[in-house]
């Protein structure tokens, strides 16, 4: 191996004319004037070596590698059944075979690389010389002196009216932020979205129907003792996402269940419960998500979100987890025609607390 | 007329002079070529990063020819017939054709995907090297900002994304936004319906997270990357201490070729990983989830993994409501709100309270290993304990289910575990760093363990060290302790021979073994 660079020149006696120079001393000459100095400089195997060949070779069957991947990803792409048939058939295998041969062109292409500049490129160690730490002190003077000449003949200090004017170009900065906030803003409170959902406007004289997902309505006797089932205000949307705030769980309680419920109603819930039917809020108290895994015999909602669990035989009240508040009670009861209805809206917010709910 | 031979040879050079009549650029251009990056293994796992964000534009560019955030009602019409005639957004279906109806639509979204996930990954990963090794040091403090702030960046574009397929799970993670901006005191209610255009979810919301995923996001995103390798450039890269290196100095190998060739070969492999992945492991699986609904749920809603530690703050906060006149903070502010405020403040201050604690006030261009500064290795460690407790916690009823461990119990264990390990941590690194650091200098002042145990006339054992260099009087070699590998084993000594390379066989003839001095020296011990 043949190491070229034993000798270490004098920077200052170059002369890039003279022609026994060859190519590399002039590339170690442009480097030093770069401020770098290249102290070793030596091809990994000797020209012709046994190494050096073998190497190329690897690189060669990279590239080839490359090229047959690429090409079959080509193929695959263009005729391969790509689209979605239901069942197990060759379309299933559309993506797995794109990304295995483009997976394999790319690292052909990755590893070619990187044996060729790893080691068929000549290893080296260069030094750089650093230039850290703050400029020359006369320059530091001559740009902060020019920085405060800018800043004096601006004059603020000598003239105070014109110091006082720039106020007048305060509001300029709130113009541009109010465009943007002013046409985003919208007030939570008028209309009072966040207090009210898909029930408001019911009451005991004029009832909102419970319905399903399916908009049909619901009768008690549909609902099988300790069952439950989601149900929403029967207007029209309801069940859309435009009442994100309405779904609610109903839920039939078992007889000594609903005792136990009637016996410690908080104020706030008393004459809400039908029967042994009671209806929450579905929106967990906590982040919004529905709180919605039902564990019918311990009695509890679980919000698959953050773990809080709502015991429904106390109010939905948090026995577990990050929640604080008990999941709102939907007033219910049931209409002539035999219907389940609502006959009010959630007496408090349903869904994640903020800072005006209380 | 006699026609002028075109001189083939001849023609790079002509068109050279020929734009450097115009642009003066061959002293910059050489200095560019000629700048020496010094070589570590791990100085790459920031290009991974750097390499899944080019990814993330390419495909990210494909999708947006696909997709439309709109959350207009349609009635699904597709080719995946479990959906079909299904009510969904206009969103969610687009994000079903781009996975059924485009050809290499899928593969397209799922690198995307994946290639976000490895992004975020290895920005975790490269800021724990950064810290670890010392490198946000004087004078690369601003630095070191700028990458924290590209986190929250990425964190935030990431979650963007997620958000747009308008899924079950995606509009679940929305649905968790808007209550942790609700959560906000005083201007929570305000921020939350002025950002979704009145209540969740409204209608307009996806459009404004699609222009600040594909256009906002990316713009800063990429005007930061630029700054930060503008300024590893401008300040020249960190090195480790060894051989020639000074903190006035940088040794390596120059930029053009064989640096700037190593480097497109390994974006190679990061664009060949992320290939592999989106075609071979199935990402976000948006059909088997549905539409989002708001009274939908599934059990086992877990968001990309980066969120999760946040996902965890939350399900591991105790249930702490603050209510006064009227008003409250909900308990969901502190660990999304508050928590997240700390973990940017803290990590960005924290190079101005290292100088302070260390009395450290010098700039630094070498490295420290981690078993160098065993305090801020501690520091790191109990940092990475607390994210990995906070991270388990956001998918504990995934765990729970798996190991059947009661759901409570592990969310009582993550509250216990966030408080105790920490500590823990740090204690026990630091002390593993000191131990590290001893056992260099143990080896720089009586030398290499041998393994051979020599019996003593007087019955003790001892074992046979061979120092590196030689030894003074008391059997000592009093070399500097300068933080970089000391030889451990003899034959990073040489006394073995170099290994022979080859993998089947050997592809070159074995070295001669070291040359060894005629007078072979005695194996010394140290007095110990």
């Amino acid at each position: 191996m043949s190491d070229t660079s034993t000798q270490v020149r004098d920077a200052s006696g170059v002369d890039l004319n003279d022609p026994e120079l060859t190519r590399f001393d002039i590339v170690r000459e442009g480097a030093r004037r770069d401020g770098v100095e290249i102290v070793h400089y030596e091809p990994q195997y000797a020209p012709g070596s046994k190494g050096e060949k073998r190497m190329v070779r690897i690189v060669a069957f990279f590239f080839i590698l490359t090229g047959l991947a690429a090409t079959a990803f080509l193929v695959a792409f263009i005729w391969w059944p790509w689209e979605y048939e239901p069942g197990t058939n060759a379309s299933k295998l559309y993506t797995p075979v794109l990304g295995l041969t483009l997976g394999l062109a790319l690292l052909g292409i990755g590893l070619g690389i990187l044996t060729w500049g790893k080691k068929l490129l000549p290893h080296e160690i260069a030094i750089q010389e650093r230039h850290d730490g703050p400029s020359d002190p006369t320059e530091q003077k001559l740009t902060g002196n020019t920085l405060q000449f800018i800043g004096e003949e601006f004059g603020l200090s000598r003239r105070p009216l014109l110091k006082l004017s720039l106020l007048g170009l305060l509001p300029v900065g709130a113009v541009a932020a109010a465009v943007p906030i002013g046409a985003l803003i919208k007030d939570p409170h008028h209309p009072d979205i966040l207090f009210k959902t898909g029930f408001a406007g019911a009451t005991p004289q004029n009832p909102i129907r419970l319905m399903r997902d399916d908009e049909t309505l619901i009768r008690p006797e549909e609902v099988s003792t300790g069952g439950q089932i989601t149900v929403f205000p029967h207007i029209p949307g309801g069940q859309t996402n435009h009442h994100a705030d309405s779904p609610t769980l109903l839920i039939h309680l078992r007889e000594d269940d609903a005792a136990l419920l009637n016996g410690r109603l908080y104020n706030i819930n008393q004459g809400s419960t039908w029967s042994s039917f009671v209806a929450y809020s579905k929106i967990c108290t906590h982040a919004g998500c529905p709180a919605s895994l039902y564990e019918q015999q311990t009695n509890r909602l679980l919000c698959p979100c953050h773990q809080s669990q709502f015991l429904i035989t106390d109010n939905a009240r948090p026995i577990f987890g990050p929640a604080t508040r008990s999941l709102p009670m939907l007033p219910i009861s049931v209409d002539a025609e035999g219907y389940l209805v609502a006959t009010g809206d959630y007496k408090v917010p349903v869904g994640p607390a903020f800072w005006e709910k209380d | 007329m006699k026609r002028r031979k075109l001189d083939f040879k001849a023609l790079p050079g002509k068109a050279a002079q020929e734009v450097d009549t115009r642009l003066p650029v061959a002293t910059p251009l050489r200095s560019m070529l000629n700048k020496v990056f010094p070589d570590h293994w791990s100085f790459l796992l920031g290009e991974i990063a750097l390499f899944s964000f080019i990814i993330l534009l390419l495909t990210g560019t494909f999708l947006a020819l696909f997709f439309e955030p709109s959350m207009q009602e349609v009635h699904y019409n597709g080719s995946y017939l479990p959906l079909q005639g299904v009510q969904m957004s206009r969103a969610y279906e687009t994000a079903l054709d781009l996975s059924f109806d485009v050809r290499g639509g899928l593969i397209m979204r799922q690198m995307h995907h994946w290639s976000a996930l490895l992004f975020m990954a290895a920005i975790v990963v490269h800021m724990f090297r950064i810290f670890m090794t010392g490198a946000f040091r004087k004078p690369r403090e601003l630095n070191w900002i700028i990458g924290l702030s590209m986190f929250w960046l990425g964190f935030t574009e990431g979650f963007a994304g997620y958000s747009l397929p308008d899924d079950a799970l995606s509009g679940t993670g929305l649905r968790i936004a808007s209550a942790i901006m609700l959560s906000i005191p005083v201007i929570g209610s305000w921020v939350t319906t002025s950002l979704f255009g009145g209540e969740f979810p409204g209608e307009i919301i996806l459009s404004r997270l699609y222009i600040l995923h594909v256009f906002l996001l990316p713009l800063i995103l990429l005007g930061l990357v630029t700054v930060h390798l503008a300024l590893v450039f401008i300040q020249k890269h960190t090195q480790w201490p060894g051989p020639g290196r000074t903190e006035k100095n940088v040794v390596g190998e120059r930029f053009v070729p064989r640096y700037t060739i190593k480097q497109a070969g390994f974006f190679m492999l990061v664009f060949a990983v992320i290939a592999l992945m989106g075609g071979l492991f199935q990402i976000n699986p948006i059909w088997l989830f549905g539409p989002y609904e708001a009274a939908v749920v599934s059990a086992g809603s877990q968001p990309d993994w980066y969120v999760m530690f946040l996902d965890g703050s939350t399900r591991l906060m105790p249930a702490w409501d603050i209510r006064v006149f009227g008003y409250n903070i909900p308990p969901l502010f502190w660990p999304t709100v508050v928590l997240p405020g700390i973990l940017t403040i803290l990590p960005m201050a924290y190079p101005w309270i290292e100088r302070r604690w260390k009395k450290d006030y010098a700039s630094h261009n070498l490295l420290q290993r981690p078993r160098d500064v065993p305090d801020r290795t501690g520091l790191a460690a109990m940092a990475f304990a607390f994210y990995m407790v906070l991270t388990i916690s956001g998918g504990n009823d995934i765990v729970a289910d798996k190991f059947h461990i009661s759901l409570n119990a592990m969310t009582w264990a993550g509250r216990v575990g966030l408080l105790v390990l920490p500590p823990l941590a740090y204690y026990f690194a630091r002390r593993l760093m000191l131990g590290l650091q001893q056992h260099d200098r143990e080896v720089l002042a009586h030398g290499v363990e041998t393994g051979i145990i020599k019996r003593l006339p007087d019955g003790r054992f001892v074992e046979v060290h061979q120092p590196l260099v030689e030894p003074d009087a008391h059997g000592h070699t009093d070399l500097p302790y300068v933080g970089w590998t000391v030889p451990k084993k003899m034959n990073r000594l040489g006394a073995l021979g170099p290994a022979v390379r080859g993998f089947f066989r050997p592809i070159e003839q074995p070295a001669p073994p070291a040359q060894q001095p005629e007078k072979r020296e005695e194996i010394t011990t140290g007095p110990h």
